[in-house]
C-alpha cells in the first residue's frame, strides 16, 4: 500500500512551526505563537497514531484466532525514498522508514513532546523569547523525527547532529547567563566527540558494506550468517562512542548535569525522554551489527552498568533538584545500555518508553515546584509542599514510585526484564545483575530522599506563588502520571512480540524459567523497599542524621558532592593542554598573519616612498620622464612591428651616398 | 660638375629633421629658462614640419603640406597662449627659472 | 646646386639649433631660433613647397618669434642662473634622447624606397599646376571645415591669451588716465 507518502508529514509540521515561530514569532501575538508551537507536534502525533494504529490493526487482523499481536504478516516497513546522493559508488537516499521500532519511538517523541509543549505554554508564560523557545522546540522535534524515521546512517546522522544543535540552542536559551552559555557549549562539544566516533563508524560501515541503508545492510548480513569479523567489532565500538556521547554514558556524560541550565521543560523533553535516548535507539536500530560482535556487546553492557552505578552514587548527595534528576537520567540510561549489552533490545526500548513517561513527569513536576518556589532549586530550602501543591505532589509520587520499581507501576515492568536478561548471561551477567540491583537500591533511596525533602517536613522557605498552578501545566502532569501508573501493563511479552521483526536478537537467548524470574523480581522489589525505608529513616524520622553522617565521612561526602571531580580532571587533562596548545598555535598564526600584514604594509609604504620622489614638482624631471616614456613607447611599437631589429649596430652600412 | 648636379636624397632631409628634433628635446631638458624651454618646443615642431614636407615631396601628396599648414596655425595659437601663461607665471613667481617653479598652485 | 644649397642651409639650421642650446641669455636663443626657421623656409623651397616657405617666414619667423622676443624683453629675462639642476633630467633624459635619436636614425637609414629631391620639381603629379593651386584646391574643398575651425581656434587663443595675461585692477589703465589728465 502506498500510504507511505504521508511519512514526510511527520517532520514537516514541526519544521514549519520552527520557521513560522522563528521568523515571524516576535511579531505575532502570544496566543498564535503558542497555537503554532503546540499544533505542530499534535499534527505529527495524529499522523503517527494513524500509522501505529494501522500497523496494530493489520497485525491483529492477520491473526484473528490468537489473542496476541503477532508480527508474521505485518508489512515489514513502510518506506518513502527520495534520491539524494549518487557520487560514484556511494548511493544514499532520503529514506524514511516506519517500522515497529520507529513507530514506538515516534509515539514517545511526538506524544511526550506534545504534552511538554502544552506544559511549556504555562511554564514559559512570563519569559521573554517565548517565540524563540517554541521555534527551537519545534526544530528539535523536526530533527528528532528525522533521526527516528531515517532509513540509512547518513540521514540518521543528519538528525543526530540536528538534535545536538537544538539541544545547544535550548540549553543556552537564557544566553545572558554565562553558566547557561557555557553549558550549551559543553553539551555541543562533548556531543561532538561522540559524533566523531559515530562518523568513523559510518565510514567503516561504508567501506565494509558499500551501502549505508539499514535494510540493505540487513540483507547483506542475512546472506552471510556466520560473519563475525573484527571489522564488525570496530564498527560497533565506534558506534558505541557516538551513542555514549549522545546518551551521556561514561566517559562522555559530563554535559548532562550542566544541561540543567536550560528551562525545565527542555530538560524534560530533551534530556530525559527523547534526545538522550537516541543512543539507545541507534543501538537498537543497528542491533544486527552488534549481535555479531560479542566483544562490543559486553562493552556496551559494562559501560551501561558502570554508568548506572556511578551516576547513582553521585545522585545520592546532590542538593539541586534538577541535578538529582539529571544523574538519575544518566543512571537509567545506563540500564538501557546494559539491556542492549545483553541483547535484550526490546527490554531496552520498553524501559526507554517507560522512563520517558516517569522521567518527563518528574522533570515537569520539579518544574512546577521550582515555579511555585519562585526559581528556587535547592532541596535544602524546600519542604512541606505536600499540602500546598496537591496535584504536583500526587503525580510526582506516582513517578517516584514508578522509577523505584514498585509494582504495579511502570518501572517494575520495564526494569525487571533487564535484570533478568542480565542474570542469564553467565557469571559476567550475574555481576551485571548485582550492579543493577545495587543501583536500584540507590535509585530508590535518592528518589525518595528527593520526595521527602521537597514535600514533607516543615517548610524551610516561603512558597512564592500561592495560586494554584495553571491548567496547561497540570493536565500534562496528570496524563503522564496516569501513563506512569498504567504504562507498564502492556507487558514485556506483548511488547517484545510486537518489536520482534526489527529488534529480535540474532542469536538465541538463553531461556530461563518463570520461577527464577519471579524470585528475581521479588528480590528487586525488596531492594527498592529497603531503599525507601532508609530514605524514610534519614529524611523523615531523623532529619538531622544525614548531616551527621556527612560529617563522619567528610572526604567521601565531598568526593560524591563534587561528582568525583570528573569535570576538574577533564579540565586538567584535556581542556587545559588543548587551550595551551591552541594559544601556542594561535600565537604562531598571529605572528604569521601579523608578518604577512606587515609585509604588505611594508611593500605599500616602500613603494609609496619610492614613488613619492617622482612627484617632485620639478618641471625638468617631468620633462625627462616624458622623453623617456616617449622613447620607450616608440621603441616598443617599432619592435613589435618588426621595423626595428636589435642587431642594428651590426648592420649599419654608413651613409647611403649615391 | 656631376657632384653639384647631384640630387639630395630624401632621407637626408629626414635625418636633419631627426637631428633637429633631438636637439629640441635636449634643449627641453637642459635649459633653465622657461621661455627657452618653450622655444625648444617650437624647434621640435619645426623639425616635424620638415619631415612632413619631405614626405609630401616623396609621395607627391599635397596633404602633407596641408598638415604642415595646420601645424603652423596651431603652433601659432599655442605660442600665444603659452607665452601668456609664462607672463602670468612670472607675475606670480617673479622668476623664470624652471627649477623654482615647482608648486602646482600659483 | 641643390646639394650646395642643402648643405648650406642645413648647416645654418644645425648651427642655429646648437646655438639655441648653448646660449645663456634667452634673447640670443630667440635670435638663433629665427635663423633656424628662416633656413627651414629655404629648405621648404628646395622641396617644392613654396607657399609653406613663405608662410613659415611670415607666420613663424615674423609673428611667433617676434612674440617670443617681445615677451623676453617684457619680462626682462636675464641670463640664466645656475640653479639646482635636475638629476632626473641628466640621468634619464639624456639616455632617452639618445635612444630616441638612435631609433630615428636607424629607421631612416634602413628605410627603403625613399627617392631623391630634384630641384624645381615640386609635386609632379599634377603638371602645370603650381603648388599653391593644389594646396588651395584641397584646402577649400575638402578641408574647408577644419580651415574655418582653425580660425575659430586662433580666435579662442587670442581671447585666452588676453584673459590670462590680463592684470587685475588694471594699473596700466589707471596710469593712462592720470597721464591723460
Amino acid at each position: 500500500m502506498n500510504e507511505s507518502a504521508h511519512l514526510w508529514l511527520i517532520p514537516l509540521f514541526p519544521f514549519l512551526g520552527f520557521l513560522l515561530n522563528g521568523i515571524l514569532g516576535s511579531r505575532l501575538p502570544r496566543r498564535l505563537v503558542s497555537a503554532i508551537g503546540v499544533l505542530a507536534p499534535l499534527v505529527s502525533l495524529v499522523v503517527v497514531l494513524g500509522d501505529f494504529g494501522a500497523t496494530v490493526i493489520s497485525a491483529a487482523s492477520s491473526c484473528p484466532t490468537c489473542g496476541q499481536v503477532t508480527a508474521l504478516a505485518l508489512p515489514a516497513s513502510e518506506s518513502l525514498s527520495y534520491p539524494w546522493l549518487a557520487i560514484g559508488a556511494l548511493h544514499v537516499d532520503f529514506t524514511f522508514v516506519l517500522d515497529q521500532l520507529s513507530a514506538v519511538m515516534l509515539l514517545v517523541v511526538t506524544g511526550v513532546g506534545f504534552l511538554i509543549h502544552v506544559y511549556s505554554v504555562g511554564y514559559m508564560k512570563d519569559e521573554p523569547g517565548y517565540a524563540r523557545y517554541f521555534s527551537f522546540l519545534n526544530l528539535f522535534l523536526f530533527f528528532m523525527s528525522v533521526l527516528v524515521l531515517a532509513g540509512n546512517f547518513l540521514l540518521m546522522f543528519v538528525g543526530w547532529e540536528g538534535v545536538g544543535l537544538a539541544s545547544y540552542l535550548l540549553i543556552g536559551f537564557y544566553f545572558s547567563r554565562t553558566s547557561a552559555a557555557d553549558a550549551g557549549k559543553k553539551a555541543f562539544i562533548v556531543n561532538r566527540i561522540g559524533d566523531f566516533g559515530f562518523l568513523i563508524g559510518i565510514f567503516l560501515v561504508l567501506t565494509t558494506f558499500s551501502t549505508l541503508s539499514f535494510s540493505k545492510i540487513a540483507a547483506l548480513l542475512a546472506v552471510s550468517p556466520d560473519w563475525h569479523g573484527p571489522v564488525l567489532t570496530v564498527i560497533c565500538l565506534c558506534l558505541l562512542v557516538g551513542a555514549a556521547g549522545k546518551s551521556a554514558q561514561l566517559p562522555l556524560y559530563v554535559w548532562l548535569p550542566d544541561a540543567m541550565e536550560g528551562p525545565t521543560p527542555v530538560s524534560a523533553l530533551i534530556h530525559a525522554a527523547t534526545m538522550v535516548t537516541a543512543g539507545v535507539y541507534m543501538i537498537a536500530r543497528t542491533h544486527l551489527l552488534f549481535d555479531r560482535s560479542p566483544v562490543a556487546l559486553w562493552t556496551v553492557a559494562i559501560v551501561g552498568a558502570a554508568t548506572a552505578l556511578f551516576a547513582a552514587t553521585i545522585g545520592l548527595v546532590q542538593n539541586d533538584i534538577k541535578r538529582v534528576l539529571a544523574y538519575s537520567t544518566i543512571s537509567q540510561l545506563g540500564y538501557m545500555f546494559m539491556a542492549c549489552g545483553v541483547a535484550a533490545y526490546s527490554a531496552a526500548i520498553f524501559h526507554l518508553v517507560m522512563h520517558a513517561f516517569f522521567k518527563a513527569l518528574l522533570f515537569l513536576a520539579a518544574g512546577s515546584v521550582i515555579h511555585a518556589m519562585g526559581g528556587e532549586q535547592d532541596l535544602r530550602r524546600m519542604g512541606g509542599l505536600r499540602t500546598k501543591m496537591p496535584v504536583t505532589f500526587w503525580t510526582m509520587t506516582a513517578a517516584v514510585v514508578a522509577i523505584a520499581g514498585f509494582p504495579p507501576f511502570a518501572g517494575f515492568f520495564s526494569k525487571d526484564p533487564i535484570l533478568y536478561a542480565a542474570f542469564l548471561q553467565g557469571t559476567g551477567g550475574k555481576l551485571l545483575w548485582l550492579v543493577g540491583l545495587i543501583t536500584a537500591l540507590l535509585t530508590s533511596f535518592y528518589m525518595f530522599r528527593l520526595w521527602y525533602l521537597a514535600f514533607f517536613g516543615e517548610p524551610r522557605s516561603e512558597v512564592k506563588h500561592h495560586h494554584s498552578t495553571q491548567l496547561s501545566m497540570l493536565v500534562p502532569l496528570v496524563i503522564l502520571g496516569i501513563l506512569s501508573v498504567c504504562g507498564g501493563w502492556i507487558g514485556i511479552e506483548r511488547f517484545s512480540a510486537y518489536l520482534a521483526p526489527v529488534a529480535a536478537a540474532h542469536r538465541p537467548l538463553p531461556t530461563g524459567n518463570p520461577f527464577l524470574e519471579a524470585i528475581l523480581s521479588i528480590v528487586a522489589v525488596l531492594v527498592a523497599l529497603e531503599g525507601w525505608l532508609i530514605a524514610d529513616k534519614y529524611y523523615r524520622r531523623k532529619p538531622e542524621r544525614p548531616a551527621a553522617i556527612a560529617a563522619a565521612l567528610p572526604t567521601g561526602y565531598k568526593v560524591l558532592l563534587n561528582k568525583y571531580y570528573v569535570d576538574e580532571i577533564y579540565g586538567a587533562l584535556i581542556v587545559k593542554p588543548l587551550l595551551a596548545f591552541s594559544k601556542f598555535g594561535l600565537g604562531g598564526v598571529d605572528i604569521l598573519l601579523a608578518g604577512v600584514a606587515w609585509l604588505f604594509a611594508g611593500i605599500a609604504s616602500i613603494t609609496g616612498m619610492i614613488l613619492q620622489r617622482w612627484q617632485s614638482g620639478n618641471l625638468r624631471s617631468y620633462a625627462a620622464w616624458l622623453a623617456a616614456g616617449a622613447a620607450a613607447v616608440l621603441i616598443f611599437v617599432l619592435l613589435s612591428n618588426g621595423w626595428l631589429h636589435l642587431g642594428f649596430a651590426v648592420g649599419w652600412k654608413g651613409w647611403p651616398l649615391r | 660638375m656631376s657632384f653639384l648636379q647631384h640630387d639630395v636624397p630624401i632621407s637626408w632631409y629626414l635625418f636633419l629633421s631627426a637631428v633637429l628634433f633631438s636637439l629640441g628635446v635636449v634643449g627641453f631638458l637642459i635649459k633653465r629658462n622657461l621661455i627657452t624651454v618653450f622655444m625648444s618646443i617650437e624647434l621640435m615642431l619645426n623639425a616635424v614640419n620638415l619631415s612632413f614636407v619631405a614626405f609630401a615631396y616623396q609621395w607627391h601628396e599635397v596633404r602633407g603640406q596641408i598638415f604642415v599648414f595646420f601645424v603652423m596655425m596651431v603652433a601659432a595659437a599655442e605660442a600665444a597662449v603659452g607665452l601668456a601663461i609664462i607672463i602670468a607665471v612670472f607675475r606670480a613667481r617673479s622668476t623664470l627659472a624652471v627649477d623654482r617653479i615647482d608648486l602646482m598652485k600659483l | 646646386m641643390h646639394l650646395i644649397l642643402f648643405f648650406l642651409f642645413a648647416g645654418f639650421c644645425l648651427a642655429g639649433a646648437i646655438n639655441l642650446l648653448l646660449q645663456t641669455h634667452p634673447i640670443n636663443s630667440a635670435l638663433s631660433l629665427i635663423v633656424v626657421m628662416t633656413s627651414l623656409a629655404v629648405l621648404y623651397l628646395l622641396l617644392g613647397a613654396e607657399f609653406l616657405a613663405i608662410a613659415q617666414i611670415i607666420v613663424y619667423s615674423g609673428a611667433v618669434m617676434v612674440l617670443f622676443t617681445f615677451v623676453v624683453m617684457l619680462l626682462n629675462a636675464g641670463r640664466e642662473e645656475r640653479t639646482l639642476g635636475s638629476r632626473a633630467a641628466s640621468r634619464i633624459g639624456f639616455p632617452a634622447v639618445v635612444a630616441l635619436f638612435a631609433v630615428l636614425a636607424t629607421i631612416l637609414l634602413h628605410a627603403q624606397g625613399l627617392g631623391s629631391a630634384h630641384l624645381g620639381e615640386g609635386l609632379s603629379n599634377a603638371p602645370g599646376q603650381s603648388n599653391l593651386v593644389l594646396l588651395s584646391q584641397v584646402l577649400f574643398h575638402e578641408l574647408l571645415l577644419p580651415f574655418e575651425v582653425t580660425s575659430v581656434l586662433i580666435l579662442i587663443a587670442i581671447l585666452g591669451a588676453v584673459a590670462i595675461a590680463h592684470v587685475e585692477g588694471s594699473k596700466i589703465a589707471g596710469s593712462e588716465r592720470t597721464a591723460e589728465k
